[in-house]
């Protein structure tokens, strides 16, 4: 019983740092219908800033934001500077977020080395308790509050202002959003500075638990797709249950079956895809 | 076909079958490595550029192919032929199935679900390692031999074979693009809603691409493994499906000399320019960012709109 | 002639949300029929069309081709039972020739498609037969021509051609006459008058002189429902129709 309920527990922690992943790769893919192959490379970047932010300052608050911050930048440039000039080519596009995440790579080798990381958290998120049957690591709570924080914000934001609201428009339909006076290119640029903020967000808040190395990005980026379209592509709700889901399954499969936790994976995606192709809170 | 395009041809072919004695070894371990690539790329071209699906998950057929030679050969010592069956079959197996699942989507949704089962199948590679080996690979694997005793583990009799399986890939596939079910997969990559209104049924004709698609990346996923020797996940990596997709693109998508082409550029560029820089990988990020801004439509297209 | 209809409808309906799309629309073509729909816009004629054709599933009611229930049916099944139609607009294969477009309409009702051993320049019959239709929609020489180059009239044309390549049985034309000028109308019209009675026309059309010279009975839409069914006399001779027509309904 114990076992289950640690694992399920670590499942959910794990599920929240893929909710902070995903949930900016649906929003990008949902107003722009890009599939960036570096978001997976913000996720890294972070975590390499944030790791860096810490050792010189000792501050893990500003590791989240300095991370976060810088990425959004880059993120807001390669969409302003280098995406937006094949709107709608979908091909192109994600060969081109493919030579971002080598330049990436590379240069995170070039600046961090070869060598793991894990960025030092404060002490006390540091501990552990044991609470009943469950086995706690205060981090691991630490990541589901940030995820459940980051979630209430952005749903506030999506459903209860009129920034979120033209995000929301742009998402069901980007012409009509542009005919009803919506800057679409605005929204498409804030929202890809928003999913890398996202990624990156997620990005140091794992590199206090899986920590940082050369091919986190590629390994991290197939969970953030299987998320993203298991819950339906742009569709907030989907991405939590996504991320979930995957979360438990992942933990769960490594727990019990790890040569084949990969395939633990692939099967639910598989059934859900096979009944419903645009995920489960996808629009068709 | 015109008489300037037969004489190309026969040149090329000319060029091909007798140059590579008087190559350096260096040149010559190249072209092979091109003439397998070019086989992976027009695979992909035959997805891409006729049927006009995306498929950012192809390296899992080349994958599964080689692993299928390597385990064969390193574990089990088979033969040339049943290992190159066994590999072909597994490659179209990998193809039905993935099929099944990818082929309901469109557009953007194929290229996701295509790139999340190619990272699953190199996810079953990197942990599956009671069979596979996990990262470490599997090494050792011998050059193929006849069983009437001719041995291709020299470098020149297997680039010749490498030339055979090239020559036969590039011909059947020709074949196919030129049938009338060729031509059905170009009318599904124009129009698709039409064809359904005239009679085809769109779902079995990319399906049935879609698994000889893989059967061909197969045959070099099971070439490379006899070529290098040594087969790793890196193989199915998301990385080795982006570079081939750039291959074709970069050629020129719907016409397989185009994707012949990008291999050329591409495995020539990589190879030379790691051996001067150890900042390869950062020129070809930038590379393929150059290649999207300056020629979106790939090479030949370019050169095609420059002679005009 | 055999006494089943070419095109039964029976109390066909879509819905599309709270939208009314198609109201319980009865409609029967006998064979060799030539029918025209007309109605202002917005009053169902191109979702009539959809479901007719399969790309839409009815919310309910029936249809029927040559006596057979082909309601659950997808398009390329119905294509394969006779019906061909063409699109409002322009739906052809742009980036390839005028004669590859044609080919594909003509191997598409035939098992010689899904051939993949053999190149298609090889099978003669079927150029023969797409030079044929070529020739009967007045686009001849045209064969070679890559088809997003080619002027809309010709496009048009090439429409209607695609969908007399398979020989159908039953033609569902979209608003043929579209942005033609006077003199393709005519054309058109002539070709349309000119077909053989083993094929029956189903036309949607908003030129009136292109309706009454082609129809031989007039279905009129309005809101999703018929309001009128009759022949030239009779649907002139209507009130309602008149109403809608000159702006007062």
């Amino acid at each position: 019983m114990e076992f289950w309920l640690t694992q399920a527990f670590n499942g959910i922690s794990y599920g929240a740092m893929l909710f902070l992943l995903g949930s900016g790769l649906s929003l990008v893919f949902g107003v722009m219908r890009i599939v960036n192959l570096a978001h997976g490379s913000y996720f890294l970047l972070g975590g390499y800033v944030g790791l860096t932010t810490v050792s010189r300052t000792k501050s893990f608050p500003l590791a989240l934001l300095s991370g976060a911050l810088s990425v959004a930048l880059i993120g807001l440039g390669m969409e302003r500077f280098f995406l937006r000039r094949l709107s709608r080519q979908s091909l192109p596009q994600v060969l081109m977020t493919m030579g971002f995440a080598l330049v990436f790579q590379d240069l995170g080798l070039l600046v961090w080395g070869g060598d793991p990381y894990t960025l030092a958290v404060p002490a006390f998120l540091a501990q552990s308790a044991q609470a009943g049957p469950v086995f706690v690591q205060f981090y691991r709570l630490f990541i589901i509050a940030v995820a459940f924080a980051v979630g209430i914000v952005l749903w506030v934001f999506l459903e209860r202002t009129r920034a979120g609201a033209s995000i929301r428009a742009t998402v069901d339909d980007a012409e009509m959003a542009q005919g009803v006076g919506i800057n679409v290119p605005l929204v498409s640029a804030g929202v890809f500075a928003l999913g890398a903020f996202l990624a990156a967000l997620g990005g140091v808040v794992g590199a206090g638990f899986i920590g940082v190395y050369p091919g986190l990005d590629f390994e991290v980026l197939p969970y953030a797709f299987v998320v993203v379209i298991v819950g339906g592509l742009g569709s907030l709700p989907g991405v939590v249950v996504g991320s979930l889901l995957v979360g438990l399954l992942d933990n769960f499969g490594k727990a019990l079956f790890p040569e084949l936790s990969y395939f633990t994976l692939f099967a639910p995606m598989a059934l859900i895809l096979a009944l419903k192709p645009t995920g489960l809170f996808g629009k068709r | 076909m015109t008489w300037r395009r037969a004489i190309a041809l026969a040149a090329c072919a000319a060029l091909l079958v007798g140059a590579p004695p008087f190559l350096p070894p260096y040149a010559l371990t190249l072209l092979t490595q091109i003439l397998i690539y070019a086989i992976f790329a027009m695979s992909l071209d035959l997805l891409l550029g006729y049927t006009g699906l995306a498929s950012l998950g192809h390296a899992a057929y080349f994958g599964i192919a080689a692993y299928v030679v390597a385990i064969m050969t390193t574990q089990h010592q088979a033969s040339f032929w049943a290992c190159l069956g066994a590999a072909l079959l597994a490659a179209c197996a990998a193809a039905a199935v993935f099929g099944l699942v990818a082929i309901r989507a469109t557009g953007v949704y194929f290229l996701m679900i295509t790139l999340a089962l190619g990272m699953v199948t190199w996810g079953l590679a990197f942990r599956w390692v009671s069979l596979t080996m996990g990262d470490n690979g599997i090494s050792g694997i011998a050059r193929p031999s006849l069983s009437s005793g001719l041995s291709f583990a020299r470098p020149l009799p297997f680039h010749y074979l490498s030339l055979v399986a090239f020559l036969i890939a590039f011909g059947l596939l020709s074949l196919i693009v030129r049938s009338p079910f060729g031509l059905s997969l170009q009318g599904i990559r124009e129009t698709e809603r039409r064809m359904r209104a005239l009679g085809y049924d769109v779902w079995l004709h990319k399906y049935v691409a879609f698994i000889l698609s893989g059967a061909f990346a197969g045959l070099a996923g099971a070439m490379w493994a006899y070529y290098d020797g040594f087969v790793s996940p890196v193989e199915i990596h998301l990385v080795t499906s982006v570079e081939t997709l750039l291959m074709v693109a970069l050629g020129g998508p719907g016409t397989l000399v185009g994707p012949v082409l990008g291999a050329g550029v591409i495995v020539l560029f990589k190879n030379l320019l790691s051996i001067y820089t150890k900042r390869w990988l950062l020129i070809l990020g930038l590379v393929y960012i150059g290649v999207i801004v300056l020629a979106p439509k790939g090479i030949v297209a370019a050169v095609r709109g420059a002679r005009r | 002639m055999s006494g089943v209809a070419a095109l039964a409808v029976t109390r066909l309906s879509k819905s599309f949300g709270g939208l009314r799309a198609v109201q319980q629309i009865d409609l029967s073509l006998a064979p060799g029929e030539r029918h025209a729909i007309i109605g202002p816009n917005g009053a169902g004629k191109t979702t009539l069309f959809n479901l007719i054709a399969g790309e839409l599933a009815p919310t309910a009611g029936r249809i029927a081709l040559f006596g057979q229930d082909v309601t659950r049916l997808p398009p390329q099944r119905r294509a394969a039972l006779g019906l061909a139609r063409t699109f409002q607009v322009n739906t052809l294969f742009p980036s390839l020739t005028v004669t590859e477009n044609l080919l594909l309409a003509v191997q598409g009702t035939l098992p010689t498609k899904l051939r993949l051993h053999r190149p298609i320049s090889s099978y003669r019959d079927l150029y023969d037969r797409a030079r044929a239709v070529l020739e009967s929609v007045g686009l001849v020489g045209a064969g070679e021509v890559i088809v997003r180059t080619l002027s809309h009239g010709e496009q048009r044309q090439l429409e209607v051609a695609l969908a007399l390549a398979s020989r159908p049985r039953l033609l569902l034309l979209d608003e043929p006459t579209a942005g033609l000028s006077l003199a393709e109308s005519q054309r058109l019209t002539g070709l349309l008058k000119g077909l053989d009675r083993s094929m029956s026309l189903l036309v949607i059309e908003h030129d009136m002189d292109v309706v009454f010279d082609v129809a031989e009975r007039i279905t009129v839409l309005h809101d999703g429902k018929v309001i009128a069914d009759g022949d030239r006399d009779e649907v002139k001779a209507n009130p309602l129709v008149a109403e809608i027509y000159l702006g007062t309904g």
